[in-house]
């Protein structure tokens, strides 16, 4: 597996979209933490990459590396060797491939310009993301054998947990504007990752507002350890549920 | 001359030397006198009492003489827990250099460490007081001094303690250099007026760094509140002045850097917002001027409710707050202008460091988050980012006249 | 060698595979024809595990392959078309796959030296000739010395050299004694190859015999002919 591992990664790291992406990510991030005279200016440009971008390309970048794969992949299955083997290979090829161009092109100036712990935590929700999204690209690329398809799933998901998402808690808000619905929003917050991922930041970013009453509600469930780590592990499930049912359709699935 | 003349002038001689050769007075282990309430007892108006390094637990003492009690060596008074420690009764009274700690704890007669009783003149400087219900408790007092004391107490509820330097029915005070914590208040003043409160510093009380009420013409310069439980809230007073003030960390839904509640007629300048839940919190407040301030890294830099009138908010820096603004209505009577707003995304033209196009300080999410608080976790979400977005193109939700005409392109150095 | 036992596969509505009984002895090199579409591709990606059957099974040296990937380390496997990705080099594809077979025993490299591959392993897969990936392809399925080769259009792609050289390759494994399974449009360019032919249409098995048999009873002298021959006779 590590073999299948070392040569997916080198194949994927020296693929021009992920350079492009990795170059494209550190334009960005430099100029807006250059350009603008504050870092905090600089930090929101980031998480709006890491909330828009870094799902997308990897959602999309994974699906489409996965279906052409296809023929690899059949080789592979062809030769003595789990077929789960080759399927974790690939998403760890392809997981830690996104990750290392995240890094690169953002975790790089966010270390150097923002403050270490809005940096750190950036860098894990931009790297977690990244990982969650190549999971859901297994899961939507094994869902359909069109390609096409695939990635019309892909980019629905995406536009789902990245736009609708928020519309449709925004929704609710207005809708039960007169009940208590923190905590409903805080669950329903873990239905989507990249919410997730967003207040994480949020509570390091604008914790003074976040210290008020509602802002103490998520304080109090998401900024205590327990609630950190709660935080983690729910995006850690958002990798492996979608790759676990990707991966026991893979075991099935006729190449 | 007369010999009458005579007399007054022999007489008037005697009674100067008196008072210019006033005695001074030794207490302590192995001096004549042992006890403060003794020296007391034997002294006379204008004597000095030098109190030596030791533990007094005398009950409650009462000084109601002019005399001038110095502690050498920071003697401890000790007030069992059950007395208050000092009583002051008498005016032109300084008490310096003492550290009196576990003064009584009634809370139908407010004790207090120190408690001065309808005095004028006295000085109260350089004491440390520790686990008292009240510090420094002064009543119908007049010109009076409290001047770098250490007033700390650690209980933990708020029906537990008193406050730290408390005012009550005074007129021309100096609150100068204390430092108080662990208080239920740390400085408050209640009908008290034409005072100084000058370079004190406020942190970790339970319930307010400042408070006061009825307490008009009085100036606040140079203070420091931080981490109070709920920051500084001053009420129904006109004519205050705060200057160079800091007001930092003040955290929690009903924690302000300052709430304004029914105050007019005040001028605000050079103080520095940091880091608070809310900055500055106007409600029912007319007339007041808040120029060349600092509004950094707080949730809402500054609300204002729409019950406030006529106040002008120019020159001052509003950088890094998640809201600059918020108001809970859509009239708006209040002048803004001249303010650097970080958010700002207008050009400059003509070079005249004035932005071109007006600023909009109050962002469509902060109305939506006014009205509706738990929308506060969608926010830097895109959608919200869009909506805030198309509000500033075209604006239908935010009152129109809530615009700051000329906004600076640079922040001030403040 | 390969039982194949009553195997059925439908995709959708189509039935590639029906109740399909084959045996594949060793020693024999046999072609698998048929039209397009006939479930020729499925009955290898059977046997290779790639395609699970709806019913059925499979034996491969007496071991039903179901639930088992160690058979296929006596598989050598050539695909019709060998896509790679685009940014491994040769030199990658073949390390990663002796990575994966973690094979001890000799490597058969002949192909390696007479394809002349060694002055290309820094060559990115991407940048390769359809032949030339071909070439790669047979070289990885002969490399391990499998009992069993399954070649999907072997010859395909290559130009004439490289296909003589792949045909000696083939009937030397044949010889050997190996089993080779070889699909194939062309069926002149298998006529010198093959020993048994299996014939196929719309997922089932129309004959399975002895090329010279075939031949005989058909009384045509090329498998191509008495193929036609023989279909034309039945309808």
């Amino acid at each position: 597996m590590t073999r299948i591992l070392k040569y997916v990664a080198i194949d994927i790291l020296k693929n021009k979209v992920v350079i492009a992406y990795a170059v494209m990510l550190a334009l960005f991030s430099w100029s807006a933490f250059s350009l603008e005279d504050n870092a905090a200016k600089g930090v929101l440009t980031v998480l709006n990459i890491i909330l828009l971008t870094v799902p997308l390309m990897s959602v999309l970048f994974a699906t489409i590396y996965v279906y052409n794969s296809n023929e690899f992949i059949e080789l592979l299955v062809s030769h003595p060797v789990k077929r789960s083997k080759i399927w974790k290979a690939l998403f760890t090829g392809l997981a830690l491939s996104m990750v290392a161009a995240y890094i690169v092109g953002a975790g790089i100036p966010l270390l150097i310009f923002a403050d270490w712990d809005v940096a750190l935590i950036m860098i894990a929700a931009g790297s977690l993301l990244s990982v969650i999204f190549v999971a859901v690209a297994f899961l939507s690329s094994i869902i359909t054998r069109d390609k096409a398809k695939g990635i019309g799933i892909s980019i629905m998901l995406w536009l789902y947990f990245a736009l609708l998402f928020d519309g449709l808690v925004l929704f609710i808000f207005f809708q039960f504007s007169d009940y208590p619905v923190e905590k409903l929003v805080v669950m329903l917050s873990a239905l989507s990752p990249v919410d997730l991922c967003r207040i994480l930041i949020l509570l390091r970013l604008d914790v003074s507002a976040m210290m008020g009453y509602t802002g103490a509600v998520f304080k109090n469930f998401f900024g205590t350890n327990t609630g950190l780590v709660l935080s983690f592990s729910l995006l850690l499930l958002w990798v492996l549920v979608p790759f676990y049912v990707s991966m026991r359709k893979f075991k099935k699935k006729d190449l | 001359m007369s010999i009458k003349l005579y007399y007054f002038i022999f007489i008037l001689c005697i009674s100067l030397a008196h008072t210019s050769y006033a005695n001074v007075i030794y207490v302590g282990k192995g001096q004549r006198i042992t006890t403060i309430k003794k020296a007391l007892s034997v002294s006379y108006a204008g004597d000095t009492i030098i109190v030596k390094k030791g533990l007094y637990k005398e009950g409650n003492i009462i000084i109601d003489k002019a005399v001038c009690l110095l502690g050498e060596d920071r003697p401890v008074l000790d007030g069992e827990l059950k007395y208050e420690v000092l009583s002051v009764k008498s005016d032109h009274v300084t008490i310096s250099g003492f550290f009196i700690q576990n003064s009584g704890r009634g809370a139908m007669d407010d004790t207090g460490g120190i408690k001065v009783y309808d005095s004028r003149n006295v000085t109260i400087a350089g004491n440390e007081l520790l686990n008292n219900y009240f510090g420094i408790y002064m009543q119908y007092t007049t010109h009076c001094i409290v001047k770098n004391n250490i007033i700390k107490a650690s209980q933990k509820e708020e029906n537990q303690s008193g406050n730290g330097i408390h005012c009550w029915k005074s007129d021309s005070l100096q609150i100068i250099g204390n430092k108080i914590e662990g208080h239920r208040d740390g400085i408050y003043f209640e009908f008290v007026t034409a005072s100084v409160i000058w370079r004190n510093v406020a942190k970790y009380n339970l319930r307010y760094g400042l408070h006061f009420m009825f307490s008009h013409s009085n100036a606040y310069i140079t203070n420091y509140f931080k981490s109070n439980g709920a920051g500084v809230a001053v009420m129904f007073t006109k004519k205050v002045v705060m200057m160079n003030n800091t007001f930092e960390e003040n955290w929690g839904d009903a924690a302000y850097g300052v709430l304004f509640k029914e105050l007019s007629d005040c001028y605000l300048s050079g103080n520095r917002f940091i880091r608070n839940t809310t900055g500055v919190f106007f409600d029912g407040s007319n007339r007041i001027i808040a120029e060349r301030n600092l509004f950094q890294a707080n949730g809402w830099g500054m609300r204002m409710q729409a019950n406030c009138m006529d106040n002008t908010i120019r020159n001052n820096n509003f950088m890094g707050n998640t809201f600059d603004v918020a108001t809970n209505g859509t009239l708006t009577l209040n002048h803004f202008s001249e303010n650097f707003w970080d958010k700002y995304e207008g050009y400059d033209l003509n070079k005249d460091k004035i932005g071109d196009v007006p600023y909009h300080p109050l962002s469509l999410y902060a109305v939506i988050v006014e009205k509706n608080p738990p929308a506060m976790l969608l926010y830097r979400s895109f959608m919200i980012g869009l909506l805030d977005k198309s509000e500033k193109i075209l604006p239908s939700l935010t009152p129109e006249n809530f615009v700051d005409n000329k906004p600076r392109m640079g922040p001030y150095s403040l | 060698m390969i039982e194949v036992k009553n195997i059925s596969k439908r995709f959708g509505k189509l039935k590639a595979l029906d109740h399909l009984d084959l045996q594949l002895q060793k020693g024999e090199c046999i072609a698998l024809i048929g039209p397009n579409g006939c479930g020729k591709t499925t009955l290898i990606k059977c046997i290779l595990g790639m395609v699970l059957p709806d019913e059925g099974e499979i034996i491969f040296d007496g071991k039903n392959i179901r639930n088992d990937d160690g058979y296929r380390r006596h598989i050598g496997y050539m695909p019709q078309i060998g896509r790679y990705p685009e940014n491994m080099t040769i030199g990658h594809v073949l390390d990663m796959i002796k990575g994966i077979r973690n094979d001890s025993s000799l490597l058969d490299e002949d192909l390696y030296h007479r394809f002349e591959i060694a002055g290309m392993l820094d060559k990115r897969m991407r940048t390769l000739s359809g032949g030339t990936t071909q070439k790669v392809s047979a070289i990885l399925a002969f490399l391990f010395s499998p009992k069993v080769l399954i070649l999907d259009e072997p010859t395909a792609g290559l130009d004439p050299v490289a296909a003589e050289i792949l045909k000696e390759k083939i009937i030397s494994a044949k010889n050997e004694g190996r089993l080779i399974l070889i699909t194939s449009h062309l069926l002149s360019e298998l006529e010198d190859i093959v020993s048994q032919v299996i014939f196929m249409q719309e997922g089932k098995l129309i004959l399975h015999k002895d090329v010279t048999e075939l031949k005989f009873v058909t009384g045509q002298n090329s498998i191509a002919r008495s193929i036609i021959h023989l279909l034309k006779s039945e309808s």
